[in-house]
């Protein structure tokens, strides 16, 4: 399912907004979340999973092609766990 | 951020009843859950996709009491996040 598709799909279901409104929800839905994680904050949808993020330490690293040491810089990285209900009905 | 806060965001963005916004963040996790169930992979661009992913019976040990243990095969969810978001996750004010 695409982005597209699930706005169709939200759409089929929900009767008070057009295509378009459940459009702009969905993308301020994915906007929100971007801009919390992007503060580092953690995002939690219950039922869902919950986002965090992680600080990775820099590091001496090497590039694999031409063997040449280079230092690979601290960074923050996104990490997903799912949550309970998800984990349970995927199962079944 | 929990999902009320995220309908406090679309609501100050986009101003229509938050009741009807919260209707449909709702129906837009529910939508996801339902695809992820049926084991179709959720591709929300500039964001990142969800999987559903197959992992098969494997020995573990019960790392308490020491006993082996076989674990289960399973299906798993997992995220990928797009570049998109990786980079602002990098860009972001620390």
């Amino acid at each position: 399912m695409t982005k597209s598709e699930l706005i169709e799909r939200v759409s089929a279901e929900v009767k008070t907004f057009s295509k378009k409104d459940v459009e702009i929800i969905v993308d301020s839905l994915f906007d929100s979340m971007s801009e919390s994680l992007s503060r580092g904050e953690k995002v939690e949808i219950r039922g869902f999973g919950s986002f965090k993020i992680k600080e990775r330490e820099g590091r001496q690293g090497r590039n694999p092609k031409s063997g040449e040491n280079i230092y690979i810089e601290a960074k923050r990285v996104p990490f997903f766990k799912a949550g309970k209900e998800i984990r349970e009905r995927i199962n079944k | 951020m929990t999902k009320a806060d995220i309908v406090e965001r679309i609501y100050e963005k986009v101003g229509y009843s938050k009741k009807d916004v919260a209707n449909v963040v709702e129906e837009i996790f529910s939508s996801i859950k339902a695809s992820l169930e049926a084991g179709e992979k959720v591709k929300i661009s500039g964001f990142g996709n969800f999987n559903v992913r197959h992992k098969t019976a494997r020995r573990g040990r019960n790392p308490q009491t020491g006993a082996d243990i076989t674990i289960e095969e399973r299906k798993v969810m997992t995220f990928k996040a797009s570049q998109i978001l990786k980079k602002a996750i990098n860009s972001g004010a620390r």
